[in-house]
């Protein structure tokens, strides 16, 4: 049977727990690192911070419900090509999906990191989560997101809800990772179990001496009642964005505040190409190249190629759309990126079968074929 | 001029099968409506969903893609690729209204020029029948 200990919870506090784990797992000779958010900037967001002396953990704290960034980009940085050191990573469930597909893209590689999930029950983006925040210490603020029992129920803070990505997330469980921190369904303030679900995971765990666990079933419990109703907001959303777009102009008008700055992009995980076709010469065009267009229907929009952008990388990237969300935070119009990428993405990944993150072993759907599949995309006339 | 609505097609052909088709349907004078523009690609596997997009966006009422037959790809297996990416746009484009039947996927090899312009004239009755694509009357897109 795999092991589950007992991270012990002092004075109501598991973010103080959950350092004194993570320090417990950087003293193990075999680990020269951890990635894992900290508390900076005093009341700033909590980076993804790589450390690798133990009396810096203090200010870490994985529980924080803020998600400035998808932290399996800074992972693919950390573990592509050689590195010689192992290190573990704390992680989101849609990051650890997200990295997974980064990894099958050979952008990443699992080697020399152990990965340590933490169930999720949602964060804040960028600006709501300063609003969240007021005028509290960050990790008091933690606590109090959390309350006590890890339910995912967190009530409106200063009149914030959590981001709409996350209210619409059904995979609040740690999955692909080596050892699982399952917050869910924890009585947070007395103790939260750590679950090895592979080899390596075991060793580092069974190391740290900790206490084992007989039984987590409060935590699939949790899950399936947070899962549950996370899909029905889901597929309310979906319903949504679908009535939202369902002509060229409704998208064209959906995606009228776009800049064309790219951020989506950029936020986005999966999409990983070095050198995006839009930022090429392809789109260097000429002026009189604008004049011709826009005398050919009498105007044109500047920037051009909008719905062009957005209808290439749903064509690129939705099959590897983890729904993280970090393209809505990082979008500067508020621009619901994410509902329109997540419904296109919803029917991309069932026509292939795929789900992102799910198996290492699953290849992305458009790097491969069969000789004999989807034979009524063929048309024969004569 | 008429008032009637005459398709403008796009059709991305590869060098080694449907391009000879088509010279060979020219050059035995078969009969096809002018409304298809070629442009020749070395491989159906190297049409990106991206160029069928633009197409539609920028004047096109439908876009045909077409290779060798399964088996017959001078690449081994670019028509194979092909496939799965017309698939996907098959999935996203309809979201937004613009009908299937705009994209086609065919195979016609070289020697088939009859089958090219049967397919030709075919397409461009249906787009005929379909009606203009969205992008056209938009005035910003």
């Amino acid at each position: 049977m795999a092991t589950t200990v007992k991270i012990q919870v002092e004075e109501n506090n598991p973010v103080l727990a959950l350092q004194g784990f993570l320090r417990g797992l950087l003293n193990n000779e075999s680990l020269s690192g951890i990635l894992v958010p900290v508390h900076l900037f005093g009341k700033g967001i909590p980076m993804p911070t790589l450390v690798t002396n133990p009396d810096q953990l203090s200010g870490a704290d994985p529980l924080a419900p803020a998600f400035p960034m998808n932290s399996a980009k800074l992972l693919s940085r950390l573990t592509r090509g050689q590195s010689t050191e192992r290190i573990a990573a704390v992680m989101r469930p849609c990051e650890i999906r997200a990295f997974v597909e980064l990894v099958k893209l050979n952008q990443g590689s699992f080697d020399k990191v152990i990965i340590v999930g933490v169930d999720c029950m949602g964060a804040y983006d960028n600006v709501s989560y300063k609003k969240f925040l007021g005028d509290s210490d960050p990790q008091e603020a933690t606590l109090n997101f959390h309350g006590q029992v890890g339910d995912g129920n967190n009530p409106s803070i200063n009149g914030v809800e959590i981001a709409s990505a996350c209210q619409c997330c059904e995979h609040p469980d740690a999955r692909k990772a080596d050892i699982i921190v399952g917050i869910a369904g924890a009585n947070l303030h007395e103790c939260i179990p750590a679950m090895a679900s592979s080899a390596r995971g075991e060793a580092l765990l069974s190391a740290l001496g900790l206490p084992d666990m007989e039984s987590t079933n409060g935590r699939e419990k949790a899950l399936e009642s947070l899962i549950e109703t996370r899909i029905v907001t889901r597929d309310a959303m979906l319903e949504r964005t679908k009535a939202a777009t369902g002509t060229l102009k409704d998208l064209s008008e959906y995606l009228s505040s776009c800049v064309n700055c790219y951020n989506c992009r950029v936020a986005c995980p999966v999409c990983y190409c070095k050198a995006c076709v839009f930022n090429t010469d392809v789109f260097e065009h000429k002026p009189w190249q604008y004049m011709e267009w826009a005398k050919h229907k009498g105007s044109l929009k500047m920037p051009t190629d909008t719905v062009f952008y957005h209808l290439t990388r749903m064509a690129h990237m939705s099959t590897a759309c983890v729904g993280c969300g970090q393209c809505s935070n990082a979008c500067p119009n508020d621009i619901p990126v994410m509902e329109l990428f997540r419904t296109v993405a919803e029917r991309t990944q069932e026509s292939f079968n795929y789900e992102p993150g799910r198996s290492l072993d699953e290849p992305p759907p458009l790097s491969v074929f069969k000789e004999d599949e989807f034979q009524e995309t063929v048309s024969h006339i004569a | 001029m008429s008032d009637e609505f005459e398709p403008t097609l796009l059709a991305f052909v590869c060098n080694w099968c449907t391009y000879t088709a088509a010279d060979l349907a020219g050059t035995s004078r078969m009969v096809q409506q002018p409304n298809l523009r070629l442009v020749r690609m070395m491989c159906t596997g190297m049409v990106d969903p991206k160029y069928v997009i633009k197409a539609l966006l920028s004047g096109a009422d439908g876009v045909l893609i077409s290779g060798c037959h399964p088996g017959d790809c001078h690449y081994i297996n670019g028509n194979f690729k092909a496939r799965r990416r017309i698939k996907l746009l098959n999935e996203i484009l309809p979201q937004f209204g613009i009908e299937k039947e705009r994209v086609k996927l065919t195979w016609i090899g070289a020697s088939e020029g009859n089958e090219f312009a049967a397919t030709v004239n075919h397409f461009i009755n249906e787009i005929r029948e379909l009606g203009p694509m969205e992008a056209r009357s938009m005035a910003v897109i």
